[in-house]
Order: structure tokens, then sequence, then C-alpha cells
């Protein structure tokens, strides 16, 4: 192994940086990154927001999507940049007032998880089917979580995790929820 | 009266919990202070001899520390590293390169970015040299040898075979019927959604720690301080929460190796995280089978005998993880569901210009190519006599009353009903009434076809007089403590990797020692808290380590009656096991709870007695499983684009008893559609010069929710005779039997065209090719 000579000080030639601020799950986040940051290693490296995986390299398999601006979007494809002062949500903020959002209830329930991996995406992928529509048929479920890879579930389950939430969320207790 | 979370009962899985949280712990989010990142100099070519690794650019790099190549680890004597198979694999090549993508240096560096950044900045001048792909080419005369550190000058790794060579050709040459089908399995990756990676990290006392996506810790930490030489209590493998295994996560890795050395040389800890596309291109390969197989029947359909031919494309390593013995895995379960007397199976592994391969896909050391080439070919053998498929299976089925049954081939099934299975699926999916649709379809040329796979598992590895990996005996274990509060902690030496032990464990201590389940965590993967066991491939978890939980329980259950009847002030033998409670015979108010047990074991234990409840079993199994079940899948075919569209599909599994139904239908679930993947999607291809055409998400497709149908499950129950509670294993039944489903079903469509095979996977445009060459479409 051969060692770099350190650098000395002020000799560093990263970046260039940006401030980045972002609200995530509702409290105001920033931090000072490289330009180049994916939102998913921001989201993971410098907020500690582990839930979000990555999966793969070519925005196939859908570990990292969370909701920017309430829509579901691959963040290992966008710059940390481009969610400057707007809205992330990510699997830490589905819980709330130490309740679990219907949808974690639901993969619960229907054994809609098994390793893990894809949970949090597949999750946050169904949050934002059910609430474009909030009583999707089996067809449009599937097609919605297509962009999601799962290789443990067979997705049998999947689908009746979120069919499970869609009727939480229409019943009397769930109504409205988010 | 039942224990909450015993045997038998769906409870909801505790590891959800952290899950739907976020909060799992993988590999990639483990974060400690100073740590570094390391990234790997990859080779475009196939072959090639290294001119140069120029490494200055790299140093350069802002927030680069080190560059790491193959002579520096020569200099530690750790360029070469040990495969589980007694082959060798390079950590770094110090003159060539074996395969497209292969480690050549690896760069570390303060950041991810910084480190892709060395990466790009490493100058490396190749000599290409000629490649070998087609592993036919590589056994011929003058082909270059690829494995000159070999002695043996030639490209034929070994050449294995097992069972009666003289009296199969003979039984083949006698019979009314013969029918050869050659095969072809190819290379597919198991692509579990976490990559492969690990966190390396030295302490000041110098213990090594690494948090490592591995399928079997301790064998791991022996490998470690076997080829690294540091003596095994300074080391440390922790097997956090794994993303998925399916078998490529039980190897050692270049990487991980790297990671190793480069928290050693730099005194800091090492995050090594390999890209999709690394990990697609670089290890985890499985299957890449050759198969020409016979099979031989009387004119009134009885099987005769079966002699199967196959050349095994390794790569350019035999780097595999069958237990020793076997270079060929369990390939001779190949008999299948039938009692054959005669049957001959040899193999030929060879080198090639690939990446390792051999590597499981979530099933049990070469069990999927076994039961794909006998369901296959007891199609062909039937439709060449003329008869259903159905008809003659059940004609030909080894008989429920035959076992324990000894194959031609040496093994002894434990037990089976497989009549019962087929019988089950042909009600459930009406074959009768889908056979007739399908004659009325073919009249208005319509494509729909039936297929069928009555398969028989072989998992548990294994019994220790046969089976090991690199020596290590194939036991596994379980250490049960129970707490003075009546609450118990139990470690074991598998780890899951998305199966659900944490849940289905504490059910199996909980049937056996009345403990709520949810009194009772589980914990695995740390080599430093649990217990040696072999780790979790194979379908081996419950038949292995599974079977230590329940005796391991019944040693503490020894115990607690003394303790218990020391309580009660009778004896022993006046006690007996009942409803999850010690009672006096005949008396049940006189009884006392493992609670009462636990307390008394810490507070008030008999006279002469050790203090504690605590119990270890290292379970050697006398046999291995066999999980056995019957699938039927109808497809429709596109005759405008050559699509196979999966209509229905019945698995009738059975894997004895069952611990927890909904896991077990969510096992099989994800069996069976990386059953469908390899059918019709999945292919690693090659071209001549040993690119790899599909190196990422992009080309290599895995099954989404839309290819995927609404699987339908049933079970038959025939418990394991020798398992402590008659558990088989059922994680990779489905991956096992579901490929020779599809494929018969498309060939039954097309049968009538005089098709008799197409190799997987079937993609619509080898339908449409089919469909146009028969003037079909």
């Amino acid at each position: 192994m051969v060692l770099a000579e350190m650098p000395s000080a002020g000799d560093e030639e990263t970046g260039p940086f940006v401030n980045v601020h972002v609200t995530v799950n509702g409290a105001p986040r920033s931090a000072t990154v490289e330009t180049r940051t994916l939102l998913v290693h921001f989201l993971r490296e410098n907020l500690s927001l582990t839930g979000t995986h990555i999966g793969c390299d070519t925005t196939n398999c859908g570990a990292c999507t969370i909701l920017l601006d309430g829509k579901a979007v691959k963040s290992c494809t966008i710059l940390a940049v481009q969610a400057d002062g707007r809205e992330v949500r990510t699997v830490e903020g589905l819980e709330t007032d130490g309740k679990l959002h219907p949808i974690q209830e639901g993969f619960i329930e229907e054994h809609g998880l098994q390793c893990g991996f894809c949970t949090p995406g597949m999750m946050m992928c169904s949050v934002a089917l059910l609430q474009k529509n909030p009583h999707p048929t089996e067809e449009q479920i599937r097609r919605a979580i297509s962009g999601n890879l799962c290789r443990c579930t067979g997705y049998v389950n999947i689908v009746k995790a979120i069919q499970h939430a869609a009727n939480q969320m229409a019943g009397p207790s769930g109504g409205g929820r988010p | 009266m039942t224990v909450h979370g015993g045997v038998g009962q769906s409870i909801k899985r505790k590891e959800d919990a952290r899950f739907v949280r976020g909060k799992g712990n993988y590999v990639d989010d483990v974060k400690l202070p100073g740590m570094l990142y390391l990234d790997i100099v990859r080779s475009p070519y196939a072959h090639a001899r290294i001119r140069y690794i120029n490494i200055e650019k790299a140093l350069k790099v802002p927030g680069v520390l080190a560059v790491i190549r193959g002579k520096d680890l020569e200099a530690a004597n750790l360029a070469w590293m040990p495969t589980l198979m007694s082959d060798k694999q390079m950590v770094l090549p110090v003159e060539r390169v074996m395969y497209q993508s292969q480690e050549v240096a690896a760069v570390v560096a303060d950041s991810r970015y910084a480190a892709a950044d060395g990466v790009a900045a490493v100058e490396v001048d190749y000599e290409p040299l000629p490649v070998v792909v087609d592993p036919m080419k590589a056994l011929e005369p003058g082909a270059p040898i690829l494995r000159p550190d070999r002695k043996e000058q030639t490209n034929r790794i070994w050449h294995w075979e097992v069972g009666d060579r003289e009296g199969t050709d003979k039984a083949l040459k006698e019979s009314d019927v013969v029918v050869k089908e050659n095969l072809y399995i190819p290379r597919i990756h198991v692509s579990s959604i976490e990559t492969c990676g690990c966190v390396a990290s030295f302490d000041a006392m110098g213990k090594l720690t690494v948090w490592m996506t591995t399928q079997a810790p301790h064998a791991i930490r022996t490998v470690f301080a076997l080829v690294a030489g540091l003596p095994e209590q300074k080391i440390r493998i922790i097997s956090p929460d794994i993303g998925g295994g399916f078998g490529g996560k039980v190897p050692v890795y270049p990487g991980y190796v790297l990671a190793v050395v480069a928290a050693l040389k730099t005194g800091h800890p090492v995050k090594w995280i390999e890209d999709r596309s690394e990990n697609i291109q670089a290890d985890s390969f499985a299957r890449d089978y050759h198969i020409s197989a016979e099979i031989g029947a009387t004119r009134d359909g009885k099987l005769t005998a079966l002699r199967v031919k196959t050349i095994a494309d390794h790569g350019y390593t035999d780097a595999a993880a069958n237990p020793s013995k076997f270079p060929a895995g369990l390939f001779h379960i190949v008999t299948g569901s039938y009692p054959f007397e005669k049957a001959h199976v040899e193999v030929d592994g060879v080198y090639t210009n690939k990446p390792p391969g051999g590597i499981a896909y979530r099933c049990s050391f070469r069990v999927t190519e076994a039961a794909f080439t006998i369901e296959r070919i007891v199609d062909s053998l039937a439709r060449k006599l003329g008869m259903d498929p159905a008809e003659f299976r059940m004609k030909n089925f080894i008989p429920p009353e035959a076992f324990p049954f000894k194959s031609a081939l040496g093994w002894e099934y434990d037990s089976g009903n497989y009549q019962g299975a087929l019988r089950k699926a042909m009600d459930i999916v009406d074959y009768d009434a889908l056979r007739k649709e399908q004659a009325e379809k073919r009249k208005r040329g319509e494509l729909m076809g039936i297929g069928i796979s009555s398969f028989t598992e072989i998992v548990g590895a294994g019994p220790s007089h046969t089976f090991d990996i690199l020596g290590l005996k194939m036991f596994d274990s379980c250490e049960i403590r129970i707490h003075p509060t009546g609450k118990a902690i139990a470690r074991f030496g598998t780890k899951s990797q998305g199966q659900g032990h944490e849940t289905t464990y504490a059910q199996i201590l909980a049937e056996e020692l009345g403990i709520s389940s949810e009194d009772i965590a589980i914990e695995e993967g740390d080599t430093d808290t649990a217990p040696y066991g072999l780790g979790t491939y194979a379908s081996r978890s419950t038949p292995t380590a599974g079977a230590a939980a329940s005796i391991a329980a019944r040693k503490i259950r020894d115990k607690a009656q003394k303790i218990a009847a020391h309580l009660l002030e009778v004896s022993p033998d006046d006690l007996e096991w009942k409803d999850h409670k010690f009672q006096v015979k005949g008396v049940p108010d006189k009884a006392k709870t493992m609670a009462e047990i636990a307390f008394a074991a810490y507070t008030n234990h008999p006279p002469g007695m050790e203090a504690g409840l605590e119990a270890v079993d290292y379970y050697d199994p006398p046999n291995l499983t066999y999980p056995f079940g019957s699938y039927i899948c109808v497809v429709d075919i596109d005759k405008e684009t050559g699509e196979v569209k999966i209509r229905r599909f019945v698995a009738v599994d059975d894997c004895g008893t069952i611990i927890n139904p909904m896991i077990v239908e969510g096992q099989i679930h994800g069996g069976l559609t990386m059953g469908l993947a390899p059918a019709l999607l999945e292919e690693i291809h090659y071209d001549e010069n040993g690119n790899i055409l599909g190196g990422s998400f992009m080309d290599y497709l895995l099954p989404t929710a839309v290819e995927t149908p609404k699987w339908e499950t049933a079970k038959t129950t025939t418990p394991s005779p020798h398992h402590p509670i008659g558990a088989k294993g059922v994680g990779e039944s489905a991956t096992v039997g579901a490929p020779a489903a599809i494929v018969n079903a498309v060939v039954d469509a097309l049968a009538h065209l005089g098709v008799t095979h197409i190799d997987i996977p079937i993609t619509p445009w080898k339908v449409w090719k089919i469909l146009h060459e028969k003037r079909a479409a």
C-alpha cells in the first residue's frame, strides 16, 4: 500500500461546497456539502437518516425512494442542491406521535417485508400512491410499485400491505391521514 | 393449552418493528469516528497482462490517503487467498487479470466521492490476452491454460462422478424408450437488494472488528484467522441486519480483505460498499451448468435409468461454497421424486475467463440444477410415451410407504408423500378442466400450456460424517439463558437475512419452554457472543440450529424438572411436562411454571446443584431433510409478441412441521419469484471477448410487481422423522421447484409444433422466433 503525502493546511482542493437547507420530516435541516452530493448521501451521511437505502446505481431499484414536496422520487438521482428550500419526507417521518402510519402497520400485518432493505422505499412509494389514489386496484398498485424492486417477498404481501393501508386510511380511524 | 407464540402460530414478526421505522442497522449504516472509504479499480478486460499501474495522479487527488496494488499485498503474502473449495483466488492481481471487472487496485480516501475520484485517476496499462468464455472450448486441446499456477496444466478443475456407470448404460440400452435433452442453465446473479460490503476496524489492543454482509460469520472469522494469521480471539465478525443473502453473501470477496488491509495500514476504520454494478459484474454468480441428460422407460411408462453429464463453468477459480466432499454440491439429488434403480452422474468443473461462479442462487448446493433437469426430462419422456405428465408422475413416484427411501445415488430420503402433493395441486388448479380448455384453444390456434414440477429438495447440511466446509463440520448451535424473572435470551450460530429468525426461533423455544415468544430475545451474527455455527444458507437454519434450539431447551427442561421437584417436594420422576409446565402426575394443581422454576434457579436452587438455568447445544443432524412439493403453472402465450403470461401458478409445498405459517408462505412467495426470474428474465451473458452483457439493473432484469403473478399456495404436512420438531426448512423449495413448472408449461403450449425444450430464460424473442420458424404466428 502506498500512502499519499499528507496535504499541508489550506492545500485541499475539493468542492465547490454549498449550503443546503431542506425541511426534512417537518424540521429544518441544513449542511454544507459538495455540490455533487446526491440527495441520498446527504440524507444518510450528513443527516444520519439511514432508513433511506441504496440498492443500485442506475435508478432501477427504488430502495432510496423518498417524498420530495409530496412526490415519490428516487433520491439517488437527485442532487442535494436540487432539494434546497424544499420538503423531504423519509421513512423516519412516517410514525407520528408514537403511532405508526397505516402503511407501516400494513407491512407488519400482511408480512410485506422480509429483509427490510427495500421496505422504506416501498412504503414511501406506497404513501405517494395512496395520496393520489386512495382506493387503488391491485393492478394499479402493481404498476405503482414497479419501480421498486423486492427480492424477498414476491410482492404478493406488499400488495396486501398497501391494500391494508388503503382500507385503514379510508376507515373512520385513519380517515384523511396523509 | 397453547403458549403464546408457540409452534404453528402465524404471529407477526418481531424484527419488523425496527425495519418499518427505517431503524434497521445494515452495514452501510455503520459509521465510526475517523472512518475512511475504500473504492476499487476494476479491469475493463476479461484476460490481460498488467504492464504497469501508475498511482501517482491518484495519490494527488484531494482526500486520497492510500492506494493498494497486488504487489503491495504480495509483500505481505496476501495477494492470493484460499477459496472455500480449496482453490485460490486473487485479492489483487500481480501479473494478470482473469475476468472483466476484476479488482486491480484499491483506493482509500476520506470520503466516498474522493475514493471514486482516486479510482478514476489510477492508470493501468493492459496487454490483452486470448479470452476463453466457452467452457467447451476451454477443454479443447490447445486452449490457453488459464491457471498456469496449478500443477495440472488443464482448464479442467476436477472430474466428479457418482452412481453405477455400467449398470446405467446397460439399463438405458435395454429401455424401450430413451429421451435425451441438452439443457443449459445459465449464469445468474442473486442480486439481493443490499450489495456486499464491510467496515473493518482495529482497536488499540489490535483487535479487529468487521461489520460484514456475511451469512456465515463464524466460518469467516476462522478463515480470517487462518489466512491472515491473526489470533482468532482478536477477530470479531459482526453480521448486522442483512439486506438479503440468497447464497451471495457466503464467500469471501476481495473487497472484504482489502478493507481489513487498509484498516490495518492506515490505523483508521475503513468502509467498503460495492455499487450494484460492481456487485453484478464481479461476485455472487450462480449456476452456469451445461447439462446433457438421458432417461429411459419401459413401453408402459415405468422409469428405468437416468444418466447425466454436466460441464460446470466456474470462471477463473472454484470459489463456490459447497461442502468440501461435493464439488458439484448435492447435484446427485437429480433422481428427484422417482425410484430409479440405476443412475449415473458426472460433472466436470472448468475454468474460463469469467468471475468466480457456482455460488448458490437461493438453493441448497446445485439442487435447482438437479430438480430442473429431472422435472424437465421427465416431461419430455411422458410426451414421447404419449402419456399425460401428471399421470406419468403419479405412476412413477416413490410411494409414501417406501420412506425412508434410499436413492440410486446414495441419499436416504427422510419422508414424503409425493402423490398427495400433486393430487392437491391438481384439485386446486382443476387440472382436467384446464386440459379440456387447452384442447379447445389449440383447435382455435391459441397457445396455452400447463406445466408440472414435482420436485424433491435436499437441505439442512449436514451430518458431520459427510459434511464440512474447509474441514469445519456443518453442525449448528443454540445457547439459551433463562433469566431469574423467567425471560430468556438465545443465541445462534446462524444468521437471518430476512427469514425472520428472531420470530421463528423464539416460537420453537416458546413451545419447548412454556415461555411466551415475546419474552425470548434472539441474537445472531456476533462471533464474540453467539455460539459457533456454520451460518444460514442451503435452508439449513431450521434443520440444524432450529433443532439445536429444541435440544438445548430440552436440556434446560431436564434441569428445570429437578428444580420443580425440589420446589414441590416430590421426586423428579413424579413430574410430567404438560401444558407447558411441570405438573405432579395426576395432580394438575400442583405445578410449577418455567418462570417460577427460573426464579428458583437463582434464588432457591436445590443443594448440590449449580445455580442458573442455561444450556447450549451443538446439533449434528443425523440426516438431511427432504422437503418436496408439486407446482402447476398455467401459461398463455401471445402469438404476436412471444410473451409468456403466467395465468395461474399453484404451489403445494411440504416442508414438514410448520413453525409460522405466515412466514412459510412469505418464503414460498419469494422463492417462487426467484424461480420465475431465471425461467423468464435473468441471465448473465458474456460476449466472445468476455464482456459482461447485463452488468447492471438496466440489463439484468429482476421481476417487478408487474411480471410477478399472484402466487397461489397450499400445503401438505409430512414431518421429518429425525428432526426434533419434524421441521424440514423451506427458504429455497420454491426457487428449486418453480423453473421446471414454468418451462414445462411453455413447452406444453408449443409441443404440437414439435418443440421439446427451450433454454432459459424464455424471453419473448426466443418464443417469437420459434413461432416464426414453425410458421405458427
